[in-house]
């Protein structure tokens, strides 16, 4: 049989009628294609081919519908939707407190970004943001940054193997790992933390937290100039990424892309300081920027943020070290209508509530067993209303909506997802350029598709 | 908290809003715990708890706000409307401005607020649904966030739609950012927009029914189904007894 090989039989006949020839490329049959091409070879020629939705170096579930002709990509088509998990919905079920467990889920590269711009709203529905405790807030940002930090390794690193580096993505990986640990030391848990809440966070920093992130920034220098030499002046990794994916600012304005994208185009917009949360004026740190527009200076970006977190975590810890000798330094809001009513310890059995707040409540007060057993159970009422708080998240601005009627649950909960957002930039990066370009491309987004379909 | 009621100590002690009035609105919860249909003895079954009536923040707004509306007014009148014809009202809460504002003026607010340069509101922050179905009339609400890098502000803008007729323009000829968002907005919510390019289901698969985010939709309990196969919900799939 030389003509190719052909799906069915009547319907796979119709469809090539109106579609053209259809090749199923179905395994042992590349001889019958090769010669089924050489036959029918002509000048215009479009292929469409069908990308994902479980190839590698797509991050995720994503699918791509892309036209080629020859080796240009004509026309790009993002399909997502194959991880949509119905978070928003579910937390409408749930109490505030829990709605967290279900933000940290959606984009799991960044969880505690997720949580906070959340628990943000939530706060500022509370009518409670000048109430969280300044040790609450400095937890945050420790956390905050560390998770910059692990959230653009985790898009340069599998970067380098999409591109054929397993050892740019080696590093990358051995450098996240020594986060993740810092993460299970304070939150207990690599990923899922749940660990910011409304009212501040859920514990205090553990015994030797503080050591442990010493220890760690005077170790991640080392680990970011192992990287960067082995990606900044490398000639494959620049040659693959430089004037690729063009997207200058008037593009990124058009499409409303902010982050790392933007900056790449040299606007130094960044929430952290222009609209500053969680007393990031208080700061010193630069927004570092590029004016590439390509994927080689989101890279850079990338990498310089990396550096700048480092300073942020560094005086985190210091002014953290000077509050220690504070006797009574809340991390949770002094209001017990609204922050969780157990302090957390570690027993021999595992984490739970504390003995002494166990002995207080089952022991000496109905009252205090009657507020546990509330809050716990049916949760706090939040004040009707709706807020909006974006913040800078790794990957450009995550914003929650919240609605409240009045009740125990979110009556709607809604993230911005800035990796959403982004991926419709897709077609306008890789249009016209190369299909081993299109990888590139959407690693320079760095879309996690846990956020995207949420 | 809301702003048409002036504090107690203002008005002689009196709430500010009397008898009548405050059982005008419209019932929004009874009982409490959401238990109905139980003989609840507590007298806590006869508790009527009522939204309170749209609120409408009077001027001054405060801050870059007045800024903002003035900035939009005068720019609506040079493009022959003006603001009370665009926008219902402006609700100004926990420093957050939002304009209410009539869907059939929404695209020429939006250009407004792209173009002008007093405005210059760039950046596209999305869409977001809510279904209110305890709201006649006006059960679909559509919220967009947008924020101005040029003067580094913030606005809400928040169009309803009656659930009978559930169309609303699309934004996308003024943001292409809308594109997305917009397609999530109808796949989650059912709302038509209006001169859309393409608007298709984005995240629940291209031939799902219904429209999940909804209020009257359940959670839970819904069929999977995958390429003509039906698998009954978790809770369905098999007995023991």
């Amino acid at each position: 049989m030389s003509t190719p090989h052909v799906t069915g039989a009547a319907s796979a006949a119709e469809e090539e009628a109106a579609e053209g020839r259809i090749y199923d490329v179905a395994g042992e049959d590349w001889d019958k294609i090769v010669s089924a091409g050489d036959e029918d070879r002509s000048e215009n020629e479009k292929i469409v081919v069908n990308m994902g939705p479980q190839h590698p170096s797509t991050h995720g579930v994503l699918r791509l519908i892309l036209t080629l002709e020859g080796e240009t990509v004509s026309d790009v088509r993002a399909s997502i939707g194959y991880l949509h998990t119905g978070i928003e919905k579910n937390m409408e079920y749930r109490t505030w407190t829990q709605g967290t467990t279900f933000v940290t889920r959606a984009d799991y590269l960044m969880p505690f970004y997720n949580e906070l711009a959340y628990v943000l709203s939530v706060e500022r529905l509370l009518g409670i943001e000048d109430k969280i405790p300044e040790r609450a807030q400095l937890i945050r940002v420790l956390l905050l940054e560390i998770n910059r930090i692990s959230s653009h390794l985790g898009g340069i690193g599998p970067f380098g193997m999409e591109l054929g580096a397993t050892t740019i993505f080696l590093q990358g990986t051995r450098f996240r790992e020594r986060i993740l640990d810092l993460y299970e030391l304070i939150t207990g848990l690599r990923m899922n933390h749940a660990f910011i809440r409304p009212g501040g966070v859920v514990q205090d920093m553990p015994p030797g937290g503080l050591e442990a992130i010493r220890g760690f920034l005077r170790e991640a220098p080392r680990l970011v100039h192992d990287l960067r030499g082995l990606v900044d002046a490398n000639p494959i990794f620049r040659a693959r990424t430089r004037g690729i994916a063009y997207l200058d600012l008037e593009g990124c304005m058009a499409l409303g892309v902010t982050g790392p994208m933007l900056r790449a185009a040299g606007l130094p917009w960044d929430l952290r300081k222009s609209q500053p949360y969680l007393g990031y004026e208080t700061f010193d740190f630069n927004v570092p920027t590029e004016t590439t527009c390509d994927t080689y200076g989101r890279y850079m970006v990338r990498m310089n943020e990396i550096e700048e977190s480092l300073k942020i975590i560094e005086q985190c810890v210091d002014r953290l070290a000077d509050r220690a000798s504070i006797t009574d330094d809340p991390w949770m809001i002094n209001d017990a209508k609204i922050g969780w009513p157990a302090r957390l310890s570690l027993g021999p059995d595992g984490m739970g509530p504390s003995p002494e707040h166990i002995a207080h409540i089952m022991g000496q007060s109905m009252e205090g067993l009657i507020h546990h057993f509330k809050l716990v159970t049916e949760g706090f009422r939040v004040p009707a209303g709706q807020a909006y708080v974006p913040i800078e998240s790794p990957k450009g601005e995550l914003g929650c909506h919240v609605v409240s009627d009045g009740g125990t649950r979110p009556y709607r909960a809604h993230l911005r997802d800035p990796s959403f957002h982004h991926m419709q930039a897709v077609s306008m990066l890789c249009e016209g350029g190369l299909l081993a370009d299109v990888i590139p491309a959407i690693a320079s987004i760095d879309p996690v598709i846990g956020g995207v379909d949420r | 908290m809301s702003d048409s009621e002036p504090p107690a100590e203002q008005n002689g002690g009196l709430p500010a809003k009397l008898g009548a009035e405050r059982l005008e609105a419209p019932v929004v919860r009874e009982g409490l715990f959401g238990v109905h249909g139980t003989p609840d003895t507590s007298g806590y079954g006869r508790l009527k708890v009522r939204k309170p009536l749209p609120v409408s923040t009077p001027r001054p707004y405060g801050g870059y706000f007045d800024a903002v509306a003035d900035a939009l007014g005068s720019a609506l009148e040079a493009d022959g409307s003006s603001f009370d014809d665009a926008v219902e009202r402006v609700v100004v809460d926990r420093g957050e401005l939002t304009f209410y504002t009539r869907r059939e003026n929404l695209v020429q607010v939006m250009e407004r607020l792209l173009h002008d340069p007093a405005l210059r509101f760039e950046i596209f922050s999305g869409v977001s649904g809510v279904h209110y179905p305890d709201e006649p009339g006006r059960e679909l609400s559509a919220v967009y966030h947008l924020a101005s890098i040029t003067h580094n502000r913030r606005l809400r803008l928040e169009v309803r739609a009656p659930d009978a007729d559930p169309h609303i323009p699309s934004v996308t000829g003024v943001y292409p950012a809308a594109n997305w968002h917009e397609r999530e907005t109808w796949d989650f919510f059912g709302i038509v927009f209006d001169g859309h390019p393409a608007l298709t289901r984005i995240e629940m698969p291209d031939d799902w029914l219904g429209h999940p985010q909804r209020k009257d939709y359940p959670l839970g309990g819904i069929p999977v189904e995958y390429r003509g196969t039906k698998v009954p919900p978790p809770d369905e799939r098999r007995s023991y007894s």
